[in-house]
């Protein structure tokens, strides 16, 4: 759907040249929902300008469904975008339309007759659940309602591919889930292909099914979102990924829990196909240990389990050990040691 | 002061005075606007970036707003001659007002258009729209409630216009306060014609703010 392939961006400012993106390859495939985790100022948001084409590559070339966009002149260009929807943070509606007018905005560009503007602008406020906010002025929406106008008028010509700048980084919690369960109508009801640029491994957990991950306007890592979550290579990555995930115990609580439990704490990391939770408990029984959970928790990442647990494991001490060369061999092992024997482990 | 000898040339010279500053303010708001525009868009990060002739249309604009009125009126008589085929009355003296009045919107249009959110803007450019529909229907209607005010402090500026061009045989209300009030010593008269522009500006002012109120609130 998307490739960039060797895309480099410098923006000249001045004397200086600033280098946003930095010999960026990846593919977006048809149908998914590619997530692009970045700090502020790792290049996302020009990387996802570089997609519609609001930017031209310094060099190498963006492919969108098949056609070499980087090159193309201006008037070219403008169909290319028109049929790329986008959703921003701030929503940039126009103050001095209503909401239907907002909406139809893009379908008076594209050239539609009135009436089937009028009709196509209905069947999106339905989707969006706004029918009875067509009159109202965005200034009189709340942020969420604000989105759900931006989605609508993103999706007016039917795209196939959708760019979410930060769509609900100006939002709060509950307001960032439903904007996100729309989102991920679009994708699966619709078959909109979607690149979710965010800064939120919440967000990319919640919706992506692959993730690149951007440092000073390089891909670092890019991988399915569940493998990136259950083995993490970069640094920056595994900080992202900890923001989202509070399943692995702090050194202030491993400290806290030795106070409590006398016994063998270890944390494990819980995934799919390589630890389950039945996996774990199996091994506890052939070993003859009594098991305790004492800390942790499992997620969904990609509608797949996830998460670490940490154990409290009572038995003898080569038995406790035999048990953990086991699951080691499987996942992730943190030992904490016992109260008694504390044991440093590098999380 | 005799009303019967006056009243036909007050009126004359409020209608003239009427005419001139809407004719300015038609003509230099439209020519002003497009100055305006282009000043914008032809800045660094602007829709159509152009470094030489963003420095040609400043220079000119600079060069030509400090120029005090009544010398510019002098200045460009050839012009206005050429253009309006007399040497005086309002015909001739809507030249001179038009012109500055151009300048004085194009820097007033700039500072509007400048504050406006770049997002919009780039909105619309994502959903496809060219650059001159992006202008006209994307950067100009979000602009209007602060463009409404800064077109009624443009009419205030060209009424002051019109009194100047009276030095000159312009005509209109600047005129009649000159040769009957300040030439007969009849400060009765000048009075009124200082009333008559108070009034002008007043209800000018109270139509913009009103129009801007009504599209500013939504």
């Amino acid at each position: 759907m998307v490739e960039l392939a060797g895309v480099t961006k410098d923006f000249v400012d001045g004397a200086r040249t600033v280098r946003a993106v930095d010999d960026v390859s990846l593919e977006v495939r048809r149908g998914e929902v590619f997530g692009v985790i970045g700090s502020s100022g790792a290049g996302k948001s020009t990387l996802v300008r570089l997609v519609n084409a609001l930017e031209r590559p310094t060099s190498g070339t963006v492919t969108v469904a098949g056609t070499t966009i980087s090159g193309l002149p201006e008037r070219r260009l403008r169909e290319v975008r028109a049929g790329i929807g986008f959703v921003f943070q701030q929503f940039n509606l126009l103050s001095s339309r209503t909401v239907a007018g907002n909406v139809a905005y893009p379908l008076a560009v594209a050239g539609w007759p009135a009436a089937r503007r009028r009709a196509r602008v209905g069947e999106l406020l339905d989707f969006v659940g706004l029918a009875d906010q067509a009159d109202r002025r965005p200034g009189q929406l709340s942020g969420g309602q604000k989105q759900r106008v931006g989605i609508a008028r993103a999706l007016a010509t039917s795209p196939a591919l959708l760019l979410a700048d930060e769509a609900t980084s100006a939002l709060d919690p509950q307001t960032t889930k439903d904007v996100l369960d729309l989102l991920r109508r679009v994708n699966t009801e619709l078959g909109v292909t979607i690149v979710l640029i965010t800064h939120e491994m919440s967000v990319v957990s919640y919706l992506a099914q692959r993730v690149a991950v951007m440092d000073a306007g390089r891909v670092v890592e890019l991988g399915d979102v569940y493998d990136l979550f259950a083995a993490p290579r970069e640094p920056l990555t595994r900080r992202f990924i900890g923001s989202a995930l509070h399943h692995r115990p702090r050194p202030d609580v491993v400290d806290r829990l030795r106070t409590r439990h006398a016994g063998r704490l270890v944390t494990v990391a819980v995934a799919e196909h390589r630890a389950t939770t039945t996996f774990l408990a199996d091994r506890w029984l052939a070993h003859g240990l009594r098991a305790e959970i004492v800390f942790g928790g499992l997620t969904e990442v990609d509608a797949r389990p996830l998460g670490s647990l940490t154990f409290e494991l009572v038995g003898p001490g080569d038995a406790v050990d035999a048990a953990l060369a086991e699951v080691r061999a499987r996942t992730e092992v943190v030992d904490h040691g016992t109260a008694a024997d504390p044991r440093d482990g590098d999380l | 002061m005799d009303w019967n000898e006056l009243g036909p040339s007050f009126t004359l010279a409020v209608g003239q005075t009427l005419y001139m500053t809407s004719i300015s303010l038609v003509v230099g708001g439209v020519l002003g606007l497009a100055l305006g525009v282009a000043l914008v868009v032809t800045k660094p990060r602007g829709l159509w970036p152009h470094r030489g002739v963003a420095v040609v249309l400043n220079i000119l604009v600079n060069a030509v707003r400090p120029i005090p009125f009544l010398i510019f009126v002098t200045a460009i008589q050839p012009v206005a001659i050429a253009l309006a085929g007399t040497s005086f009355g309002p015909n001739y003296a809507v030249v001179a007002m038009s012109l500055m009045a151009t300048f004085g919107t194009s820097r007033i249009v700039e500072q509007t258009l400048v504050a406006l959110d770049p997002g919009v803007v780039e909105a619309a450019r994502a959903m496809g729209a060219g650059r001159l529909r992006t202008i006209v229907t994307v950067v100009i209607p979000e602009a209007l409630g602060p463009l409404i005010l800064g077109y009624t402090f443009l009419f205030v500026a060209i009424v002051d216009m019109s009194a100047v061009v009276g030095a000159v045989a312009g005509g209109g209300l600047g005129q009649f306060a000159l040769t009957y009030g300040y030439q007969r010593y009849d400060y009765a008269v000048t009075w009124i014609a200082v009333a008559a522009i108070v009034l002008i500006v007043q209800l000018a002012q109270l139509l913009g703010n009103t129009l801007a109120r009504r599209v500013l609130r939504r």
